[in-house]
Formats: structure tokens, C-alpha cells, sequence
């Protein structure tokens, strides 16, 4: 039998077709498509208990939202939450160098501290609120026993200071920047540890061991041995070593892992309000997902929350540019 | 000073490793520890009474093991699980499928617009989830799947992701199979599923494991679109129970536990593919 190229050409994108068909097909309905609506939506008052007539507002919802006062805190505490990214990808290359030298149980080790990660979500969440909770959590516990029998209070009085009682962790609006709760500016008498920090410090404990940690394990194991050798013989520290050979070998990696970080930010705190906080108090633990979420589905306002969220598209889409321009291609291992 | 690089006589180079192998361990050991804590408290919490909680001492004075019986006494836990397994076996399903036989039109098919196509494809790996959401939620309550477990798999079981992924896995395998294959008359279906899905095994593993994991912790869908009890899945009755039982921590806990025991036997018994698949493309946000 004879074919024709032309002919064969067409048939082979019939057949592609018709393996993309199913994906497409979802793709275009639950992914390209909404992203779309929300769009035009977004130019609408469209609230979904019809309190209010459809009206097509155009600009409307975007001019309101440089003027919600609310959404520039919340805002604001989406970025202060990412103030826990460095320590935790620095923790987590720690990790990676020490699991990268040939040692029993490597293994067992990266199991253990890969299990924050694995099992992050509503249980653990559920778990750390009641750490954190004041009256009964074991936190709290052992401070107040370490500041009542250990004597640190009494020293701090002896020092001619005041006694200190332990956080309220996430029931209080202090926090380590001591930002004010109403306006984004710095009031002194916030200082100190509140919901927002507790989020942090449980986020890194979940991220330390996380899918960085494997990256850079992965990462590490590529730095071709020879530069290690040569740094060697020419006689340099171990810190020396570290920063002309490792450091720069894992460079495309660290950029990686921070751009994702920073996507991942942006889009954060959902759960974490969500489960532990109602966003609160006053509102320090509102991320502007949790806004999103809160003007959609509890107060209906469809428009706005989509022009929220198409903000948020366009600042993740800026980072990816970046990220294409100046990342690595493709990370291999 | 620097003093590495420096030979050492053989006795003390022998210290020296000995040492730095001990104080590694050590180290390890002190983070894994830390680590655990927060996991054995909650163990341990769970088999207190509840007068014990508020207590210093770790371990229970009087275990109460009934603490976990008590969790489906007060919840369907069962049915929890069983929902959650059930969702996230067919979204599982259902993505493995359709992103191979996308990936395989994407890596093994030759036709014009591929390449445009599959950057479309790619650029979509970063819209933020709750961009879609919103549209998602009113999709559903215009085809009345609101509260369905149709409403539940459907819309999660199409992965750009997926499709790269083993896209990237279906790249390896060498063309002279499929070439050969079709002068012996071999259709593209039976390319597709005689010969490269085997071969692509360990990319569909991956994708099945990470797909798998995701969906049974998913949060954010389930949230807005389960209304009634029978259909919540884990994540979900967790919330419920904890907003309605709150002050019972230690059943809490308990079911706690038990929500995420499948998740470390699951890790450990897949963990080859887990790291794999970090590896090969990272995993989303």
C-alpha cells in the first residue's frame, strides 16, 4: 500500500490528537479555561448570592484593592511568613552536608528527617496548635516550669528587669519585628513572640528535612570530586573549601529551591490559618490566599477574590520569568 | 590556620576520622530527635487520659489505648479513610492514565504544533491553585457535582505536571522500538501499551506515588465542595473533629495518628520514587 507523506502527516496528528484528547480536553475545562473566567470576572461585582444585580465594574475591583487597607496587611504577612526561608534552606544544605559524608545509616536518617514533610497537612497542623496552645500545651509547659524552678525569672528580677511568663504563641499579635497589628509600621510594644512566629518556626521545622534537603543531597553528590582534590592540595580550610567549591557548584540548585520557595510563599498560609488560627488574631495570620478564600467562599464576593488572585497569578508569573532568564535550564542529577 | 590540608601523622589522622565520624553521629542523632518530638508527644498524648495532658510527665501514668476506639465512637473515621482512599485511588488512576497517553503524543508522536502545545502545557505548571479554584467551584455548582465524589475526582485528575513528567520518562526510551514495532504492524495504541508503558514503569510509579500522596492530603478542594458528612475525606473530618471535639486533645491526637500512619508506611515503602521524582522535576510549589 502506498501513502502519501501529506497524508501520513495528517494521520499521525489525528492519532496525536486522540492521545491528547482526554488530558486536553480536562486541561482546557478545569485549568486553561478558568483561568480565563476568572479573568473576566474579574472586571465584575459577580456575587454569587445575587445580593447585589451583575454589573460588568471593569477596573472597579482592582482600584478597590489598592485601597483595601486590609489587603496590604495581609499582604505583608504573606511576605513576613517567607522571613523563615533562609534559615530553612540553610538548614536543610546543613542537613545535606551531613548526610552526604559516608557514614552507617545515612539512610535512616534522611528518613526521619524527611517525616515532617511527608505527613504535613491538617493532622500535624492539628498536632502543633495544640503545642502551641498556652494553658496545657507541652511548650508552654516546660517554659514555665524552666523560668519558675530553673530561677530564670528570678535572675532577670535580681538583674533589675521584670519577670517574663511565657508567649501566648498563637492567641497573641506579637511578633519578633514588632509590627503593629492595625497599619504595616513598626510599634515597640508588639515585640516579642506571637501566631505569626509560631507559624514560622513550625513551617521550618516541616521544611528543614523537606524536598530541599533531597535537592541538595542530590546536588552535592554531582560536585565532581577532583575540585575537592585540588582544593585540597592547595591546602585550604574546610570553610575555605565550602565556599570556592561547594557553594558555587550548588548555586543553580540554591536558585532553584528560592524561586520555588518564593512561589510557594506567595501562595501559602491557606492551611495553616485555616486549621490553626482563623487567620487571626486581629488578622496577623491572614495570607492573601486565606483572604482569596475568605472573600470567595464565605462572603461570596466572586469578583474581587478574582482580581485577588489574578494579582497573585501575575507576580508568580513575573517570578517564573525571571526564574527562565536567569535559572539553569534543566537541573539534572 | 589552616590546618586540614596539613598531613598528620598516621595516629592522630586515625583520631581525627574517628572522631569527626562520632561527632557526625552524634549530630544526626541530636537533630533526628528534634525532629521526632513533636511526633512522640503526640504518640504519647494519645494514650493519655485526658486530666494527664496538662501534666509534665511524657509518658502516660495510666495508659488508655480505649482513646482510639473512642475516635470512631465520636466520628466515622472509617469512612473518612475510606473516602479519602477511594478519591485518591481514582484520581491516581485517572492521571497516570491520561498524562501518559498525552506524554506519549508529546514524546513519541511526530505532528505540527507539538512543541506550541507542549509550552502551554508547561506554562501552566504555574498558575497558583486558588486561581482556578474559584471558576472550579462555580463549574461544579452549575453541573450540580457539588458534593459528589465525581465532583471530588474529576476536576483533580488532569496533571500538567504528570504529562511532563512522563514526557521526560518516555524521552529515554530509544525510538528504534517503536519504529520497528510499526513495520511489524504494530497500531499506536498497541505501541503505547505494549511497549512504552512498560517501559516507563518507573515514571509512572513516580507520578502514581506523588499523585497518590497529594490528593490524600488535599485540603483546599475537598473543603469547598464536600457539604455533607458521609463524603468528607480525612483532611476534612480532622477539621471537624477538632473544631467540634477541640478541647479532647488526646483523641485528637489519636486520630492524628492514625491519619498519617499510612502516609509513613506509604513513604517508606515507595521512598526510592519519592526521591526520584524530587529529583526529576520538583515537586509543585
Amino acid at each position: 500500500m502506498r501513502i502519501r507523506k501529506g497524508n501520513r502527516d495528517t494521520r499521525e496528528f489525528f492519532t496525536a490528537l486522540g492521545f491528547l484528547m482526554p488530558n486536553f480536553l480536562g486541561f482546557a475545562v478545569f485549568g486553561a479555561g478558568p483561568v480565563l473566567f476568572s479573568l473576566v470576572v474579574s472586571f465584575s461585582n459577580w456575587n454569587l448570592q445575587h445580593t447585589v444585580p451583575f454589573r460588568w465594574t471593569v477596573l472597579d475591583n482592582y482600584i478597590m484593592m489598592m485601597k483595601d487597607k486590609a489587603f496590604w496587611m495581609y499582604f505583608f504577612n504573606t511576605v513576613y511568613f517567607m522571613l523563615g526561608m533562609p534559615v530553612a534552606i540553610a538548614g536543610s544544605l546543613l542537613l545535606a552536608i551531613l548526610l552526604s559524608q559516608k557514614l552507617r545509616g545515612v539512610i535512616v536518617y534522611r528518613t526521619l528527617f524527611y517525616l515532617p514533610c511527608i505527613t504535613s497537612g491538617v493532622a500535624l497542623m492539628i498536632l502543633w496548635k495544640a503545642l502551641y496552645n498556652p494553658d496545657f500545651g507541652p511548650i508552654n509547659t516546660i517554659m514555665n516550669w524552666a523560668l519558675a524552678k530553673l530561677g530564670i525569672n528570678h535572675l532577670l528580677i535580681l538583674l533589675g528587669g521584670k519577670a517574663v511568663s511565657a508567649p501566648q504563641w498563637l492567641l497573641s499579635t506579637k511578633n519578633l519585628l514588632a509590627m503593629s497589628v492595625e497599619e504595616i509600621k513598626m510599634t515597640l510594644g508588639q515585640w516579642g513572640l506571637g501566631a505569626r512566629d509560631a507559624l514560622i518556626f513550625m513551617g521550618i521545622w516541616v521544611a528543614i528535612g523537606g524536598n530541599n534537603m533531597i535537592l541538595y543531597i542530590a546536588a552535592l553528590s554531582n560536585v565532581p570530586q577532583e575540585l575537592y582534590e585540588a582544593a585540597e592540595i592547595d591546602g585550604a580550610g574546610k570553610w575555605a573549601i565550602f565556599k570556592n567549591v561547594t557553594w558555587p557548584q550548588l548555586a543553580p540548585t540554591t536558585f532553584f529551591i528560592v524561586v520555588m520557595s518564593f512561589i510557594g510563599g506567595l501562595q501559602g498560609g491557606f492551611e495553616q490559618a485555616r486549621v490553626m488560627t482563623g487567620g487571626g488574631p486581629a488578622g496577623t495570620t491572614t495570607t492573601l490566599t486565606y483572604y482569596i478564600y475568605v472573600k470567595a467562599f464565605e462572603e461570596f464576593q466572586i469578583g474581587y477574590a478574582s482580581a485577588m488572585s489574578w494579582i497573585l497569578f501575575m507576580i508568580i508569573f513575573a517570578v517564573t520569568l525571571v526564574n527562565w532568564k536567569f535559572g539553569a535550564r534543566e537541573l539534572n542529577y | 590556620m589552616k590546618s586540614s590540608g596539613i598531613k598528620r601523622s598516621g595516629f592522630s589522622e586515625w583520631w581525627y576520622r574517628k572522631g569527626k565520624y562520632a561527632a557526625s553521629h552524634l549530630l544526626l542523632t541530636f537533630l533526628s530527635i528534634t525532629t521526632l518530638l513533636p511526633f512522640l508527644w503526640m504518640v504519647l498524648a494519645s494514650f493519655k487520659p485526658l486530666d494527664e495532658l496538662e501534666q509534665l510527665n511524657p509518658i502516660p501514668r495510666a495508659w488508655r489505648p480505649g482513646n482510639y476506639l473512642k475516635v470512631f465512637e465520636k466520628i466515622p473515621f472509617h469512612l473518612y479513610y475510606f473516602n479519602s482512599l477511594f478519591v485518591a485511588a481514582w484520581v491516581t488512576f485517572l492521571t497516570c492514565l491520561t498524562s501518559a497517553m498525552a506524554a506519549f503524543a508529546f514524546a513519541r508522536l511526530r505532528w505540527r504544533g507539538r512543541d506550541q502545545v507542549f509550552r502551554l502545557y508547561l506554562a501552566t505548571l504555574m498558575i497558583p491553585g486558588v486561581v482556578v479554584m474559584i471558576p472550579n467551584f462555580t463549574l461544579m455548582v452549575k453541573m450540580h457535582l457539588l458534593d459528589s465524589y465525581l465532583g471530588l475526582i474529576v476536576p483533580a485528575s488532569f496533571s500538567a505536571f504528570g504529562t511532563f513528567l512522563l514526557r521526560q520518562f518516555m524521552l529515554t526510551i530509544p525510538p528504534s522500538l517503536d519504529e520497528s514495532a510499526a513495520i511489524e504492524g504494530a497500531s499506536h495504541w498497541q505501541i503505547f501499551w505494549d511497549i512504552i508503558m512498560p517501559l516507563a514503569r518507573p515514571g509512572l510509579i513516580t507520578l502514581a506515588v506523588f499523585t497518590f500522596m497529594g490528593n490524600y492530603m488535599s485540603f483546599f478542594w475537598p473543603l469547598i465542595l464536600v457539604k455533607s458528612e458521609h463524603l468528607r475525606t480525612l483532611p476534612i473530618g480532622m477539621l471537624y473533629f477538632d473544631t467540634l471535639y477541640g478541647r479532647q486533645t488526646n483523641l485528637i491526637m489519636a486520630a492524628s495518628v492514625m491519619n498519617i500512619i499510612p502516609l509513613i508506611v506509604f513513604f517508606i515503602v515507595s521512598q526510592k520514587f519519592i526521591i526520584k521524582g524530587i529529583q526529576l522535576g520538583a515537586v509543585k510549589g
